[in-house]
């Protein structure tokens, strides 16, 4: 029993970061890859001006929020490293934005229903 | 019972690490790996919190905008769209200079850091002077909420000079108050999003100074690491703030 404690012990131990792994390589992102990224985002915002002109009725705001969306994405993704960090930190992302979602969704369905049917 | 431990403190000592302070591994942390994560993770947690604050204010555009569309279509369509596309591209530079500066302090270049942060810094500036101005312009139409607030512009809409045309139809006369609820909002946001840059320049300033003496370039990368998180999240703030204040409206649906 004490032995088994003892293991457990060890095990939370990790210095060498081999048994249960949790914290990543360490990643260095080239220059050469932050120039894509940075390209990409300039011709986003280039694509997202000359949408804005075009008459696409509702899909205008669409496409400028999903343009937006891609750029934000990227940006998180390669400028804030968050492709090659660990699980935890890209959970503790994900957890973020989700809950965003969820309080947009449930206060926009009390004002939509407010005054439901009375338009 | 001192001494024991004593005992196995020195011989844990011995087989694992000298004690030689350096900041990128301080004693409480296992392995430099474990300190950097739990750096990540403790300014990522900081970050969701600001997602959360601004937020509620793009919240309150989304249903404001639905609410008072006309409203919000004519204010909208006063804003400078070459101002802001040029803002955008500045800060998408100014955050591309922060990536390579994160780089420059990972591979221990401390002149190429130096440069980097100065580089991001005169992005930054550049793109709050090119906000200056469209305050400016607000000011002198009478566009900024409050008692001086003028909706003339939007009661008889200006003839454009090239088509002979207005620029817009005339907002109805119940919504008229509500372009300024569109200049409230417009305010708000840029404006804590200016706030924000400016608070991550005065930070630029004292990184600038620290990376100088070159604290950031033997190993010790997280406070350019999270900073850089920090600014990026700013960038991003604005990637949703030019299409919605901006963009949206230029073809407004017929209600």
């Amino acid at each position: 029993m004490a032995h088994q404690a003892q293991n457990d012990h060890s095990l939370q131990h990790d210095a060498d970061n081999i048994t249960n792994p949790e914290h990543a390589e360490h990643h260095i992102v080239s220059p050469f890859q932050y120039t894509l990224v940075f390209g990409s985002l300039l011709l986003g915002t280039l694509l997202t001006v000359l949408a804005a002109d075009q008459n696409f009725g509702i899909f205008n705001p669409i496409i400028a929020l999903g343009i937006a969306s891609t750029k934000a994405v990227i940006v998180i993704l390669f400028f804030m490293h968050v492709k090659y960090q660990t699980n935890l930190i890209k959970m503790t992302v994900g957890a973020g934005f989700f809950t965003f979602l969820v309080l947009i969704t449930m206060t926009l369905s009390d004002y939509i229903s407010r005054a439901w049917g009375l338009w | 019972m001192d001494s024991a431990i004593e005992t196995t403190h020195s011989e844990h000592d011995a087989q694992e690490h000298a004690h030689v302070f350096v900041p990128q591994h301080r004693h409480h942390f296992e392995t430099e790996e474990q300190q950097r994560e739990a750096g990540s993770f403790g300014m990522w947690l900081f970050l969701l919190t600001e997602i959360m604050f601004f937020g509620g204010m793009f919240f309150a555009y989304l249903l404001f905008r639905n609410w008072y569309y006309e409203a919000f279509v004519a204010a909208s369509n006063t804003l400078n769209i070459g101002m802001g596309a040029a803002n955008t591209a500045i800060l998408i530079t100014s955050g591309f200079f922060m990536a390579l500066g994160v780089w420059a302090a990972e591979v221990r270049k401390k002149n190429l850091l130096v440069l980097f942060l100065v580089l991001t810094t005169v992005f930054g500036c550049a793109f709050l002077g090119v906000k200056y101005f469209e305050y400016k312009e607000k000011f002198e139409l009478h566009h900024v909420p409050g008692a001086s607030f003028d909706v003339s512009q939007f009661v008889n809409p200006p003839i454009d000079a090239k088509t002979g045309k207005p620029v817009g139809n005339p907002v109805p006369a119940d919504q008229l108050q509500h372009t300024q609820l569109f200049f409230f909002l417009y305010f708000a946001m840029t404006g804590m999003h200016a706030l924000h840059m400016i608070i991550g320049i005065g930070i630029l300033a004292w990184l600038l100074v620290r990376a100088q003496r070159g604290e950031f370039t033997a190993g010790y990368v997280a406070p350019i690491e999270n900073f850089g998180l920090y600014w990026h999240f700013v960038d991003i703030v604005w990637l949703f703030l030019f299409p919605l204040l901006y963009l949206i409206n230029r073809h407004p649906l017929a209600h």
